[in-house]
């Protein structure tokens, strides 16, 4: 027996919950980038599993797919961690629950 | 089809490109100017002639280019240019006379602080009068036509600082538009009658057999309502009082507007569409027909008497001009179309001669033009006075070497063969003699006789002004070798019938009989002034003055006939005359439109806004007692509502991101449970 | 596709991640985070995108890891303090989980085997990129080009701030 969709698919959830848990939980801006990063990569498996399951033989959008995002989330992270740095510079804290600038 | 027919367009584009670059330039670059407009000319010039070589491969050569201007409805209104015998001869002599002109201009306005505008305008004038000669639509005629009256405006009103100049600038352009008013309406009835606007569209235009079967008797009233617009502009009477007063203009203006190529177009346009004017002719003659030839002879008769009892050098000159053209229109409306065409060019040759060679000695003169404060100049401009008599000879008419001389007798021929009617023929007969002495007169008064008040320190014109006069000069005298008799060549051109030489042909009895006109003329000039040269210095009786009881000092014509001189002077009371009716009706009507507006329109405005006030004292109190309760209302809603929703903006982005994962489940709980 | 090697990679990514999310020092989390992306691409190996797996190894172990360890280092005061666990969050994850998985089992349409296919070779990737894809690819090396240098200029030091 090999493994079906589902269970990619089942894979795949629990990252991105992971990922939304690490995001949603940690105080500190590098885990919510991080967690980030984890929800990118379950929507990458979700593409190239859809792609892998599909019948054969078509073109491959969904490895294409992968690999647009897999290079945007590069670039996600690279500003993203520069602007961890420059927060830091600024406030002296990464702690996103001080940075409450944009309460109402 | 030559590619020179396609691009047509380039000969006005040239001129009016170099007058919008002039304009654009600042007003200190005056030698930029020049230069720009006379390479504007020059490159027109060589186009033209360009344009002209095409049209000498065949006789009868005419090629259209049409195209689609722009639809509206099912109609499509389509415009174009036309290259034939009479539009390639027009071209190349507006841009050949406009070269010179312009030349000359730069010499004769070199010290004018406003040159650079001078030369815009010039330019500008030069491209639509190029732009007419090519047209064939009436409607692109019509828009460079009026691009023509416009420049012609703001030429004439140059010297804006002179009220005389405004005046007449205004006079002219008011004139101008009465006729073209006509030309207006003549064109909307040949729209109407025949569909299309174009001269030749292969065989659909409106000068075409099916487009003048369209019109059927309605082309009689059509040619007429055309007609006005060549009265205006080529000064025919009634409509000629503004051409004299255009003198007000700097002197190239006048040589180039309003002598060779401007007051030109109205016989340009005539022979244009003539096919309208001649269209179901009986042995050469129609209604319409006759009406050009009245008007023209009178036209011609009145000006050459009106230039006798004139002493502006300038204004006399009009009035020859204004006559010559009558005399072109008395030619196309006797059949002589291709008679009147060459007295046109060889008229715009030397007419724009003696306009520059006037200028030269109003320059000379210290901008002086009353011929009586000049004299004796004969020996101090050498050149202005011997290409000044080339001039006048050519204008006179004088046979066998000048270009007028020939195109005048063809006219004399056309009108003694017309079925019409032989009177025409004998009063232009008539006005050849008047010419001849009106010429002579002014020939004596400049520059035979004693030196007088203007003739001070005289000086003769740079060369940048004597060469333009030399070069129209040979052209004046040149060009009468393709007018003789002996080889019509010009006339052959023209009409497209083959040109053969024969030398037997070129003595014909009204040789001798213009010969003897003209010689009778010029005597009778010389007999009658001879001794008017000879007035005392610097003492001369102003214009309408007082002291008429010295004879010694008066024009000779005035001794002897005071009461027929007065009447010449005034011009034959003609503003005057218009002044107590047509203009005075205007300001009477204008008056009663004052007082309609004043009491009766004004009360109505007045009643309408007072229900205007008391639907808005309604309207207001409207707003006041509810909309703006209401609104205010809705207003504190709002805050409450904003005060609320503040306090759930904890900026922690935390909060946020959990927030749309709920948001994302419960959404995805909604569809579970739709589905 | 062995059952097997699917079941120890599984295991092996959720228990990293779960570690990344969970442990307190940031130092060992991101480490963590690396495991689990070789996890990731190790997935993408199994499912036939070799060429995904090799730019997920070389993008995000590679580099990104790197960058996130340097950032630990840069901030490091901060980053040495104990983190406190919110867990709201844990809530709110599990919630979304079981939406999901819900889902996931519902659908019948999902549980296929895998078709066979012929190898996605590099070539056929490359040819893809540059007549299909041409536009994106640009449009990606621009949006690169412009977050290094956005990158770049956000943790410039601001010269004017020092006076």
């Amino acid at each position: 027996m090999t493994p079906t969709l589902q269970l990619f698919l089942f894979v795949s959830a629990a990252l991105f919950c992971i990922g939304l848990l690490a995001a949603l939980s940690r105080r500190h801006a590098i885990f919510i980038l991080i967690g980030i990063e984890m929800m990118l990569a379950a929507a990458n498996l979700n593409f190239v599993a859809f792609w892998r399951f599909s019948p054969q033989p078509q073109p491959p959008i969904g490895v294409m797919v992968a690999i647009f995002s897999i290079a945007i989330a590069a670039a996600e992270a690279a500003v993203g961690l520069a602007l961890v740095i420059a927060i830091y510079r600024h406030y002296r804290t990464t702690n996103v629950d001080r940075l409450d600038q944009l309460k109402g | 089809m030559s590619w020179i027919v396609t691009s047509l367009w380039l000969i006005p584009a040239a001129p009016l490109a170099a007058s919008l670059i002039i304009l654009s330039l600042a007003n200190s670059r005056r030698s930029a100017a020049a230069a720009l407009a006379i390479i504007g000319q020059i490159a027109a010039l060589t186009l033209s002639i360009l344009a002209f070589l095409p049209t000498l491969q065949a006789p009868g050569y005419r090629s259209v280019h049409n195209f689609t201007w722009f639809t509206f409805g099912e109609q499509a209104l389509r415009i174009g240019w036309v290259l034939d015998s009479l539009a390639a001869a027009m071209l190349v002599m507006i841009a050949l006379v406009g070269l010179c002109i312009f030349v000359f201009s730069a010499g004769y306005m070199a010290d004018d602080k406003n040159l650079t505008r001078f030369f815009a305008y010039l330019s500008f004038f030069s491209g639509a009068m190029l732009g007419v000669v090519i047209a064939n639509s009436l409607l692109l005629l019509f828009v460079f036509w009026e691009l023509v009256g416009l420049a012609s405006y703001l030429l004439i009103g140059f010297w804006i600082h002179k009220p005389s100049a405004a005046a007449a600038a205004k006079k002219a352009f008011i004139t101008t538009r009465i006729g073209d008013l006509g030309f207006f309406v003549g064109i909307l009835w040949l729209y109407g009658g025949s569909g299309t606007l174009l001269f030749y569209d292969g065989g659909k235009g409106c000068l075409e057999t099916a487009g003048l079967l369209g019109l059927g008797a309605s082309a009689t009233f059509v040619a007429l309502l055309i007609f006005c617009g060549a009265v205006g502009k080529s000064g025919q009477f009634p409509l000629h009082i503004w051409l004299p007063d255009a003198m007000e203009g700097p002197t190239p203006v006048s040589a180039l507007v309003h002598a060779a190529t401007m007051v030109a177009a109205g016989v340009f346009l005539v022979a244009r569409v003539y096919p309208l004017f001649s269209f179901g002719a009986i042995d050469g003659v129609t209604p319409s027909l006759v009406v050009v030839v009245s008007i023209g002879t009178i036209t011609a008769l009145m000006a050459s008497l009106i230039a006798l009892g004139q002493f502006d050098i300038k204004r006399i000159l009009a009035y020859s001009t204004v006559s010559q053209l009558g005399l072109m229109m008395v030619s196309l409306g006797v059949g002589g179309v291709a008679a009147g065409m060459m007295h046109l060019i060889a008229h715009g040759f030397f007419k724009a001669l003696l306009f520059l060679g006037a200028g030269s000695v109003i320059h000379g003169c210290h901008h002086e033009q009353d011929i009586r404060k000049m004299g004796g100049l004969r020996s101090l401009m050498p050149i202005s006075f011997l290409t000044y008599a080339i001039g006048m000879m050519t204008l006179s008419g004088v046979p066998f070497f000048f270009s007028g001389g020939w195109t005048k007798e063809e006219i004399l021929h056309a009108t003694a063969h017309w079925h019409a009617s032989h009177i025409p023929h004998y009063l232009m007969l008539a006005g050849v003699v008047l010419t001849a002495l009106y010429m002579t007169r002014q020939m004596i008064y400049i520059f035979f006789g004693n030196r007088r008040a203007a003739s001070e320190n005289v000086h003769e014109s740079p060369p940048i002004m004597t060469l333009p006069l030399i070069v129209l000069a040979i052209c004046s005298i040149a060009f009468s070798v393709v007018l003789t008799p002996a080889w019509r060549w010009l006339h052959s051109y023209l009409t497209g019938e083959p040109a053969h030489f024969d030398i037997a042909l070129l003595v014909q009895p009204m040789l001798f009989v213009s010969l003897a006109l003209v010689a009778v003329g010029i005597g009778l000039g010389f007999v009658m002034y001879g001794k008017a040269g000879q007035l005392a210095t610097g003492r001369v009786r102003p214009t309408g003055g007082q002291n008429r009881h010295r004879t010694a000092e008066m024009d000779p014509l005035e001794r002897a006939q005071p009461a027929l001189f007065h009447f010449l002077e005034n011009k034959m009371w003609l503003d005057e005359i218009y002044d107590r009716t047509v203009v005075a009706w205007s300001r009477m009507a204008a008056h009663v439109s004052d007082w309609m507006d004043r009491h009766f329109w004004d009360g109505l405005v007045r009643g309408f806004a007072g229900l205007g006030q008391l639907f808005g004292i309604f309207s207001a109190n409207f707003d006041e007692r509810w909309i703006n309760v209401r609104v205010d209302e809705t207003m504190t809603g709002t805050r409450r509502l904003g005060r609320v929703m503040s306090a759930w903006h904890s900026g922690q982005i935390q909060t946020y991101l959990g927030m749309l994962a709920v948001g994302m489940l419960a959404l995805l709980i909604l569809y579970a449970w739709l589905a | 596709m062995s059952t097997a090697a699917f079941i120890v990679i599984a295991i092996l990514i959720l228990a990293a991640a779960l570690a990344a999310a969970s442990l307190p020092t940031l130092i060992h989390a991101a480490l963590s985070f690396a495991v689990a992306f070789v996890g990731i691409a190790a997935f993408f190996f199994l499912l036939g995108a070799e060429f995904v797996g090799l730019v997920q190894v070389f993008v995000y172990v590679g580099a990104v890891a790197v960058l996130i360890v340097f950032t630990i280092l840069l901030t490091r005061r901060d980053a040495t303090t104990p983190d406190k666990f919110n867990w709201g969050g844990v809530v709110i994850a599990i919630a979304v989980f079981n939406g999901l998985v819900w889902a996931i089992f519902r659908t019948p349409a999902l549980s296929i085997g895998a078709p066979q296919i012929e190898p996605l070779t590099v070539k056929r990737i490359g040819e893809v990129l540059m007549t299909d894809y041409v536009w994106p690819l640009q449009c990606v090396g621009l949006v690169l080009t412009a977050a290094l240098i956005g990158a770049l200029i956000l943790v410039m030091e601001e010269k004017n701030s020092k006076s």
